[in-house]
């Protein structure tokens, strides 16, 4: 091996740059995605029922920041900091938390076909949800109940995938069993449903279900915050590993990856951020599996680039389809409607288009 | 580096297939292990790379128990060569060459430039510099086993354990395969393989272990191999030749007889 060693230097200079123009290639990618958010960003925080052009707002934003007296109406500012900004950092996290975690999940059970849906993540903290709000938790205590259940499904999911089909085709094993975990948590919630008061439960959880960031609060981002940044950060952290875990259990062992540690915190954060985005802002679909898709088409499947490129382009996309929600139409529609009318066909699109962004 | 096996009994869970199995493997040796399908090869290598739970026996690595090992130290010193299979993402062919690198990389890590050095070489040391940007799931199976050999290199462990590295393969991509192998044993590499070929071990093995039902036999190809053992473990009438092949070397090869 010492030989090898001596020779290389020369040769791998002369190498370089090709590799070199592979990163800036992903270099600009990322850097056109968080430009875009900030676009985005910008945008939104002008755009609603009551119009806040930029100068007046970037004015409100400096003067807040310097302390200055406010030159704007006490309206504008009510509209801005209550409403639409909580709206609009909501939007953000939960579209960034379900497509990291949808891009983990993928890679985690070496799956391009899963997402928080298709795990049943989304179905089990759905119920819990719903079973929290019937009995009058408050927001934590929708939180914990759905990551218990969002947890307790994906558990489920990969322990019945994994023992029933060893030598089956494992990718349609674990979508079939996911399907199997959803239905069941489907189940679960509609008797929850059926057991509310038709006059204030039962319409509350519906509309919730339907996913949506209507009510937004500066409460809700609070609560928001620490699964949020929690789960993240571990999936930042563990990134380049979930390369290895796509290789399967005994490659990755052979690697020199202890799985059974690094995979169970990958499912613990990732499960923590699909529960965490459910309870505040309802099922929102097909997030979790075009996004990561998506990214992957731009900047390639090394998960080093893939989790960040995931958590903006999710951010991005959510924070634009709840733009349109608001203010489309007269009364709103339903986030979660929009994302699966945009999601599906996109997704079919990538169908046909050729497995590009996988095997 | 010496890999000692003592006594190895190895299986799944309440089930023994092996029993009592002996060998070692040193630098520079290439130890080929034959036999016929589910005689337990596989099992044995999982055995070694520490995936299943060593029924019985030891497994010492220069004299130090192997089952007290942490995964990075196991990685380090044994480099697993998986049969080339496809992984669910398109990753370029650099990209998996690096993977190789785990083992060396703190919990929270991705490989350094010096990492990306290591791999750049593995993949000169193999020739195969010209696939570095190519997507590994597109390139063919023989480029793919080299990728995969390359990455192990990346791993920079002192024994490789490979698993049928020639399945697969097409004739002429078998023999580039098995002439990488002898040159890493040249180097200093320790290896153990399977191969469902006597005629590979009989290329390059320095030894072989020749897996039966009733039990096993090691020791050099030559002895190992001969008509009668390979007619009573795969149960077929076999002829074994040898050939001159140039500078006064002979190589011997195997030549099953059809009824």
């Amino acid at each position: 091996m010492k030989e090898t060693a001596e020779r290389a230097p020369a040769l791998s200079a002369a190498r370089r740059p090709a590799f070199k123009a592979g990163r800036r290639r992903v270099g600009g990618a990322m850097a056109a995605l968080a430009a875009l958010l900030a676009a985005l960003l910008l945008v939104s925080l002008t755009l609603g029922r009551y119009g806040i052009p930029v100068g007046q707002l970037l004015q409100i934003f400096f003067g807040k920041l310097t302390g200055a007296e406010p030159t704007w109406p006490a309206t504008v500012e009510r509209v801005l900091f209550s409403v639409r900004l909580p709206r609009i950092l909501c939007a953000m996290m939960v579209g960034a938390a379900l497509s990291g975690s949808g891009a983990a999940y993928q890679g985690i059970f070496k799956n391009p076909m899963v997402s928080p849906d298709i795990l049943g993540a989304s179905a089990g903290a759905g119920f819990g949800a719903a079973l929290a709000i019937l009995n009058n938790f408050n927001l934590l205590g929708i939180e914990l109940t759905s990551f218990a259940f969002g947890l307790t499904a994906v558990l489920l999911t990969c322990g019945l995938s994994r023992s029933i089909g060893r030598r089956m085709n494992a990718v349609l094993v674990l979508v079939l069993t996911g399907m199997v975990v959803q239905s069941l948590f489907s189940a679960f919630t509609s008797v929850i449903k059926y057991e509310a008061d038709p006059n204030n439960k039962l319409p509350e959880i519906t509309f919730w279900l339907m996913g949506g960031l209507t009510s937004s609060t500066q409460t809700q981002v609070k609560m928001m915050l620490l699964p949020f940044f929690g789960g993240l950060t571990v999936l930042m952290l563990l990134r380049w590993k979930i390369n290895i875990l796509s290789f399967g259990e005994e490659e990755a062992r052979a690697l020199g990856v202890d799985t059974t540690r690094v995979r169970s915190a990958l499912i613990l954060s990732a499960t923590l951020l699909t529960s965490a985005s459910i309870a505040i802002s309802g099922m929102i679909g097909w997030v979790g599996l075009i996004i990561p898709h998506l990214a992957r088409l731009l900047v390639g499947p090394n998960y080093k680039t893939l989790i960040p490129a995931s958590i903006l382009l999710g951010a991005s996309f959510l924070l634009g389809v709840d733009d349109i929600a608001r203010t489309v139409m007269a009364t709103e529609i339903p986030l979660g409607i929009l994302t699966s009318i945009i999601g599906a066909p996109f997704f079919l699109y990538l169908l046909f288009q050729g497995r590009s962004t996988w095997e | 580096m010496k890999l000692e096996l003592c006594g190895v009994d190895c299986g799944y869970r309440d089930r023994t297939v092996l029993r009592g199995l002996s060998f070692t493997v040193s630098s520079s040796e290439i130890v080929c292990l034959l036999g016929p399908n589910g005689v337990g090869k596989t099992t044995l290598f999982k055995t070694v790379l520490g995936f299943l739970k060593l029924q019985g026996g030891k497994i010492l690595a220069d004299g130090e128990d192997v089952r007290t090992w942490s995964r990075k130290k196991y990685a380090r010193t044994i480099g697993y060569v998986p049969q080339s299979h496809t992984p669910p993402f398109p990753f370029t062919v650099f990209d998996v060459v690096a993977m190789g690198r785990t083992a060396y990389l703190d919990a929270f890590a991705s490989p350094s430039q010096k990492d990306l050095d290591i791999a750049e070489e593995a993949l000169e040391a193999l020739e195969i510099t010209h696939l570095r940007d190519r997507i590994y799931t597109e390139i063919s199976g023989g480029e793919r086993q080299m990728v995969l050999i390359a990455r192990a290199l990346a791993q920079q462990p002192r024994l490789l354990v490979m698993d049928e590295p020639t399945s697969n393969l097409d004739f002429g991509n078998q023999m580039r395969v098995l002439a990488q192998i002898k040159r890493l044993a040249e180097k200093g590499m320790g290896i153990v393989m399977t191969s469902h070929f006597p005629d590979h071990a009989f290329l390059c093995a320095s030894r072989v272990a020749l897996l039966s039902r009733e039990g096993f036999a090691i020791g050099p190809p030559d002895e190992i191999l001969t008509e009668q053992s390979l007619r009573k473990v795969y149960g077929i009438d076999v002829k074994i030749t040898t050939t001159e092949v140039g500078n006064g070397r002979t190589v011997r090869a195997c030549v099953p007889v059809l009824q």
